[in-house]
């Protein structure tokens, strides 16, 4: 073994993606939507949305850019970093594209209004789909729904149909179905169970659950996500843009870099992520070289010199 | 004006639905402690099941007999998943008696610690309308729409309910739970509504602040401590009302009831059937007994709730005679019997 490790095989394509004006609307830069759509694998960092009226969430638009249907967040304990829960280590996928997150909205008389959840087959099925294959890849053979159906019967009903009918399809992963009030209360109650398997739902369960998954391990300066989706895949981590600490060199690039593994693993560069992400997890659990929020008194410099330092040793 | 609850000769009659699953056995509990001191109840028992819909019939009598009384203690009763299956029964209840205030109470319990100390608070969810509506259809084939309907009446209610519940229960802070940044109608109606509210009782002294959903369940998990009275749409309360049982013990603890201005139903706070251990005598009737006990308060009978209550906590607080959920080998009767033997 050479002592010295090889490049990820990667080439960069820096792109912008802070919003710009065009046509009196804030949109993402032409350059980043073609050089997605050119390489169809990106790693993004954080993109606040401008608050006020006409702002469409601009990782939405991305999101409908390129078609993001899936949207995969795991969430494992990090030794060293200290919480309540020791043993999680959970893969939740949530589709991205409709649900509640429809938009559909209208007020029918003063005082009253209807939200509409939108289910359809396609999405779900595709969803599902994506999850099952995650499982055969990842070795967590087993695919739970999670669901609402006693009380939304048709709408997660329908999802929990498609989910059915795409498992016929792996006869090699186990396939289940649970409540939501249940998945919490047993995540929340002890996670460990939840290490063996791949949770998949409609989009809003998805965003409560992943963020309550996160919750477990020391919250979202810890955690990666991926996009994934028909035309491209975009990695991120799942925090904001932090504009309290920004530019101070103080940040957390764990998320980051975590998701940039997911990226990795997602184009079958495996060994690469495993050892990036065996320095990284090993540099956090010795406590040295951490940032301010595990506790620690690095910058995001040293502790990313530390982890480099662990790479460049042979074991 | 109020009909008060029924009562003949200083004896309440209450409607009693012990419902599916551990059902039975925990309401049991609650019967023999009552009987054991003479609490002036008088059950009205249905033995409704959810689990066909054979039970219908038996269902509305026990309506009947809750509409008469005004006052309940229930189980839960099973829910298909299954679209041909009968709509929830749960719910229906709650949605016809107009029971629109569902308040959950999360608190730790002394001498049984958990992974997070000191958790102390409420939850007040909106309990007839939201994602529980029922309206769906197929709008084409493949395509469903499910509607979330929300009120400014129904916001505004359940709004001044927790900021009264905070009052009267000597809370400090409300917190809005909504998901206004995508539900921006929908969700912007209710978290508008509590913020007009919430200027009515500035002056009172209690403080009102607003947390996303998402971000809520984050914060739960990891510092529970900041949540005083929670409010929230429906569902969400599913969610929270979850993760705040799981806080603290399980669903074989958490107490609550359903309030509206006619009928007040008391049922556990997370609302779980526990198919897989009935008829083992292995539930924990913890979360029962105190929904009792918060009935009996309901009813003016304050005295007797608190004893009940106290003799609950200090069984577990003892830790010798605990459910297996607790970590005990306590079959439900022999809990029973050690809170019976502290009266
Ligand atoms: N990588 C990180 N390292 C350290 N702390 C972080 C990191 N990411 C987020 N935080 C902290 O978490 C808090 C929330 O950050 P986040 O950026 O998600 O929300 P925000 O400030 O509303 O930004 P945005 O509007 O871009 O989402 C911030 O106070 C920040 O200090
Ligand atoms: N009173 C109780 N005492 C002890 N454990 C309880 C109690 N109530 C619920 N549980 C436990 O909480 C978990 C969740 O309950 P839930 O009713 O959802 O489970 P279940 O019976 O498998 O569900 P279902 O009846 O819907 O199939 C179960 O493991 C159950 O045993
Ligand atoms: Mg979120
Ligand atoms: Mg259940």
């Amino acid at each position: 073994m050479s002592p010295v490790p090889s490049p990820v095989p990667i080439e960069w394509e820096e792109v912008s993606v802070t919003p710009v004006l065009k046509g009196g609307k804030t949109v993402i830069p032409d350059a980043a939507i073609s050089s997605i759509k050119r390489n169809t694998v990106a790693l993004k960092g954080p993109l606040a949305t401008p608050i006020g009226k006409g702002h469409v969430s601009l990782n939405l638009t991305l999101r409908r850019t390129f078609n993001l249907f899936a949207n995969v967040r795991p969430c494992a304990s990090i030794k060293g970093y200290k919480t309540p829960y020791d043993d999680v280590n959970t893969v939740l996928i949530r589709e991205n594209t409709e649900g509640e997150y429809s938009g559909i909205e209208h007020e029918i008389v003063d005082g009253v209004v209807q939200s509409i959840k939108l289910i359809t087959w396609d999405a779900s099925e595709r969803v599902a789909r994506y999850a099952f294959h995650y499982a055969q890849a990842s070795g967590r053979k087993r695919v739970t729904a999670v669901h609402k159906a006693n009380i939304m019967k048709m709408s997660d009903g329908m999802f929990l149909s498609a989910c059915r009918q795409v498992s016929k399809e792996f006869p090699d992963v186990a396939y289940d179905e649970d409540l939501l009030d249940r998945v919490c209360l047993q995540v929340v109650q002890n996670p460990l169970p939840f290490s063996n398997r791949v949770m998949v739902m409609p989009n809003l369960y998805g965003d409560i659950l992943s963020d309550m998954c996160a919750g477990l391990i020391g919250g979202l300066g810890l955690t990666p996500s991926g996009n994934i989706g028909r035309d491209a895949s975009i990695f991120e981590a799942v925090h904001g843009s932090a504009p309290d600490i920004a530019g101070k060199g103080l940040a957390n690039p764990t998320a980051l870099l975590l998701s940039s593994l997911m990226m990795l693993r997602h184009m079958h560069l495996n060994e690469h992520a495993a050892k990036i992400e065996k320095a990284t997890l090993d540099t956090i659990a010795e406590g040295k070289s951490i940032t301010g929020d595990l506790g620690g008194k690095a910058t995001t410099k040293e502790y990313t010199t530390a982890i480099i330092n662990r790479l460049g040793r042979t074991t | 004006t109020q009909r008060a609850p029924t009562k003949y000769g200083g004896v309440y009659t209450v409607t009693l639905i012990p419902g599916d699953g551990v059902g039975s056995e925990i309401t049991d509990s609650v019967k023999e402690i009552f009987e054991y001191v003479n609490a002036p109840i008088e059950w009205e028992q249905y033995n409704v099941s959810g689990v066909s819909s054979a039970g219908q019939d038996l269902f509305k009598l026990a309506m009947e007999s809750l509409q008469r009384n005004r006052v309940g203690l229930k189980g839960i009763l099973f829910t298909p998943i299954s679209q041909s299956g009968h709509i929830s029964w749960n719910v229906a209840m709650r949605q016809q008696l107009d029971i629109y205030a569902s308040v959950v109470l999360c608190k730790s319990l002394p001498g049984y610690p958990t992974r997070h100390k000191d958790v102390d608070f409420v939850i007040v969810r909106e309990n007839t309308e939201g994602e529980y509506s029922g309206l769906e259809h197929q709008s084409y084939p493949g395509v469903v729409e499910s509607l979330k309907v929300m009120t400014r009446a129904k916001a505004e209610r359940i709004s001044r309910f927790a900021f009264d519940f905070a009052l009267k229960n000597g809370r400090k802070k409300v917190t809005c739970i909504h998901k206004a940044n995508i539900m921006k109608l929908g969700d912007g109606l209710f978290l508008n509504t509590f913020r007009q509210v919430a200027e009515n009782y500035k002056s009172l002294g209690i403080v009102a602040n607003d947390m996303i959903v998402d971000n809520t369940s984050m914060q739960l998990v990891a510092k529970p401590g900041q949540f005083d009275v929670m409010v929230m749409p429906n569902l969400y309360g599913a969610i929270i009302s979850n993760i705040g049982a799981a806080l603290v013990g399980g669903p074989g603890v958490v107490p609550g009831c359903n309030v509206g201005s006619d009928y007040a139903l008391f049922e556990p706070g997370c609302r779980h059937v526990a198919s897989d251990i009935m008829g083992t005598n292995r539930a924990n009737p913890t979360a029962m007994i105190l929904s009792a006990t918060m009935m009996l308060r309901h009813l003016g009978l304050d005295l007797i709730a608190n004893n009940i209550a106290s003799a609950t906590f200090d069984v577990i607080n003892a830790g010798e005679v605990r459910t297996a959920d607790m970590g005990g080998s306590a079959t439900t009767s022999e809990f029973t019997q050690a809170i019976i033997k502290k009266l």
